[in-house]
């Protein structure tokens, strides 16, 4: 589904990621781990289409298609969702508003019919229960006024509403209580199925108590230093990042 | 999608005028210029008695008197007020007549502009007051509003047949002297929207006037007067367009508001004028002079208005506190791009006891825009316990657009409660990413963010006007972010 290979980032000249290599099937769910500054968000917001992010050499194809070429919102009508780590205030505009419109902008480009306002009420109360929010969250201006917890589970709400091919969770677990975490982390097994990838980008093992993946990749420095299964993520928890070498050979890390 | 696109959509966004048509009519005219000779005779094509024409005079010499106001926050080459034509109209017999009489050409006018006059077409709970040029061309409704006893008429019209309450009411609330552009218009005004709604009716339906500037090197001096007796209510709206040209024309137009005791106005303005080029060449100067009276106790007026065309907007759309709890209050959104200029706000005079006044300015300023916000809270000694909340809002896009905001204050009574609050925003890239990201296009993300900041003033407008603002901003603001 996604085949990342040899991608180089810089942002104002500064190279970022340095040779990123990362295949993602259907049905697969990747941790990327690693320290502050490694490039980890970096990595999201590229395949999330980004500006600012300068690619200098490599590709990401996606369902086969040259995802590079395509500007944010045509990715996010291919299927691709971006979870933030820090999901932004947009006052005055209500969050179902928003959920409507990109839900039959993302509808309109799987050829199926827009849904109207009853429609969309009615599937939009499964979604709600599925990661269990309040209905009294819809009509809030858009993360106005919302705690740390609200607003990511109202990124998973948006998740579970656009049922993206694939998504990218960066820092969903960031500065949540142990109960946050574990809704977030409900509403994501929700949502895994055998046709949706996923990939989660953190940097504590503890989100990958909940959810756990099929394989979890270490980035430092701008590089993959390595690969393996969800035991890696436990290895990490036991003994930090600084046994791994971070001059690893980039081959090294394909999944 | 790329940054590189954005001169194409800039110049694209110059087409987007939509408004800008002319239509081809056989007009009269007076001779450009202004002096005596030409009040009296705009006076005499309208049959007026002589009182008006004596007011008219009193306002022209007065006029003569005075020099162009400038310290607004606006530049523009001298007018020459004497080459402008100061009354045009479609070649007809003077005076709204039935629709059938209608020049089909202007019917096909105003339905051009969404503003069916047709019986069979006409919109349902909206009667509308065409104006073209200096004339009404038609009125909507008139037989089912006058059997509530409600008046809804051509100015011209109002003064023939109801010249007792035009002469009571007609600079009572702006005099003849008030200022330059009001005096200009208190000289010439050719036609306008007179309304009387009388004691305890709730005028049932939404009364509208549509002003459109059809005729080069005209001017369009129109006067609006609205009076709401005792515990009546009405709401008001007002749109307008004029055809694209490389001329600015001059729109001085004068509104005066007065409600009675209990009454409730309700005055909503989607001005949509030409705005000229992207050079700023062209567009409507609109210089105009909008005051309410809440001359009775517990009177309310609430000024809503969108502003989103002309190359120069000055006006400040007042309340005059005047009765004991009287309710004041303005709702704007003001936008600026390419090379317009705004200039606006409002003025609460606290006159009487527990007056409460509420402001909410938006101002968005795009391109290369200029966008400032005027007002001023005055609470005379008399006026306790009055209240002001002010909130001015400014949003930029991009980072060649300018937002002033210039709040006056004059407290005279140590128990008044005046709070302003202020703030300055960017449309950011992390929002539009966000919106972006969900699938939203960028003009969409804008749009959405826009509406957004604007929410507070279009919940305001009736509902129909609502979906107008909001469709109207969108138009204003494509190819302004990038």
């Amino acid at each position: 589904m996604l085949e990342i290979s040899n991608l180089h980032v810089a942002v104002n000249g500064t190279p970022i990621l340095k040779g990123i290599d990362l295949t993602v099937r259907a049905g697969e769910v990747h941790a990327v781990m690693g320290p502050n500054g490694s490039g980890k968000s970096t990595l999201a917001h590229v395949i999330a289409g980004r500006e600012g992010y300068e690619v200098t050499a490599g590709e990401i194809r996606y369902l086969d298609r040259n995802l590079l070429e395509l500007a944010p919102e045509e990715r996010a009508r291919a299927g691709i969702f971006l979870a933030f780590q820090y999901p932004v205030e947009i006052p005055g505009v209500a969050n179902i508003q928003l959920l409507k419109s990109a839900l039959n902008q993302v509808r309109r480009a799987r050829g199926e019919a827009e849904l109207d306002a009853m429609d969309f009420l009615d599937y939009v109360q499964t979604r709600l229960a599925l990661v269990g929010m309040k209905e009294e969250l819809l009509y809030r201006s858009i993360n106005e006024g919302f705690s740390g917890g609200e607003k990511k589970r109202n990124e998973i709400l948006q998740m579970a509403v656009l049922e993206p091919r694939l998504a990218i969770l960066d820092e969903t677990d960031s500065g949540l209580d142990i109960d946050a975490l574990k809704a977030v982390a409900d509403g994501v097994n929700a949502l895994r199925s055998h046709e949706r990838a996923m990939v989660l980008v953190t940097h504590y093992q503890r989100l990958l108590n909940y959810i756990r993946p099929d394989r979890v990749h270490v980035l430092a420095a701008g590089r993959m230093v390595k690969s393996g299964g969800p035991e890696l993520a436990s290895e990490l928890e036991e003994r930090g990042y600084g046994w791994l070498d971070t001059t690893a050979e980039v081959g090294e890390a394909r999944a | 999608m790329g940054k590189s696109e954005n001169v194409g959509i800039g110049e694209l966004m110059q087409e987007e005028y939509r408004w800008g048509f002319v239509t081809d009519i056989e007009q009269e005219r007076v001779p450009k210029g202004l002096s005596e000779d030409v009040v009296r005779l705009i006076s005499a094509k309208k049959g007026e008695p002589e009182w008006l024409l004596e007011w008219r005079l009193a306002a022209y010499r007065h006029w003569r008197t005075l020099s162009e106001p400038h310290w607004a926050k606006v530049h523009h080459p001298p007018i020459d007020y004497q080459d402008i034509h100061y009354y045009a109209a479609p070649k007809k017999k003077a005076g709204p007549s039935k629709l059938a009489d209608v020049d089909p050409e202007i019917l096909a006018t105003y339905e051009k502009l969404g503003i069916p006059l047709k019986e069979q077409e006409m919109l349902a709970g909206v009667a509308v007051d065409a104006v073209f040029d200096s004339v009404s061309v038609a009125t909507t409704y008139k037989e089912k509003l006058a059997s509530l006893g409600i008046i809804f008429c051509a100015f011209s019209e109002a003064v023939r047949e109801h010249p007792e309450l035009v002469r009571q009411y007609l600079g009572s609330v702006v005099p003849h002297t008030d200022n330059f552009f009001a005096s200009l218009n208190a000289a010439v005004f050719s036609d306008g929207t007179f309304v009387y709604v009388p004691k305890g009716v709730r005028c049932p339906m939404e009364l509208s006037t549509y002003f459109r500037i059809n005729a080069n090197d005209t001017g369009q001096f129109e006067r609006t007067l609205i009076i709401a007796d005792e515990g009546s209510r009405v709401s008001y709206l007002e749109g307008c367009s004029a055809p694209r040209r490389d001329e600015n024309q001059l729109h001085a137009a004068v509104v005066e508001l007065v409600a009675l005791q209990d009454a409730v106005i309700k005055y909503s303005t989607v001005q949509n004028w030409y705005p000229g080029d992207k050079e700023g060449r062209g567009g409507i100067y609109n210089f105009v002079t909008k005051r309410g009276d809440c001359r009775g106790a517990r009177s309310r007026i609430s000024w809503t208005q969108v502003e989103t065309g002309s190359a120069i907007t000055w006006k400040y759309p007042s309340c005059i506190l005047r009765g004991d709890d009287a309710v004041g209050e303005f709702y704007s959104v003001a936008v600026t791009r390419g090379r317009q200029q705004a200039d606006t706000g409002t003025k609460m005079i606290h006159i009487g006891k527990n007056t409460r006044s509420t402001v909410v300015s938006k101002g968005i300023s795009a391109g290369e825009g200029s966008n400032a916000y005027r007002g001023l809270v005055k609470v005379l000694a008399g006026a306790d316990n009055a209240r002001n909340y002010t909130q001015c809002d400014s949003l930029l896009m991009g980072s060649r657009c300018a937002a002033h905001t210039f709040p006056y204050l004059e407290v005279k009574n140590d128990s008044a409660q005046v709070e302003h609050e202020a703030t300055t925003s960017k449309i950011g890239d992390d929002q539009l990413f966000y919106l972006q990201s969900r699938g939203l296009s960028a003009e969409d993300a804008v749009n959405m963010i826009v509406n957004g900041f604007c929410k507070e003033v279009f919940k305001e407008l009736p509902m129909e006007f609502a979906v107008e603002a909001q469709k109207l901003l969108a138009v204003s603001l494509e190819g302004a972010v990038g």
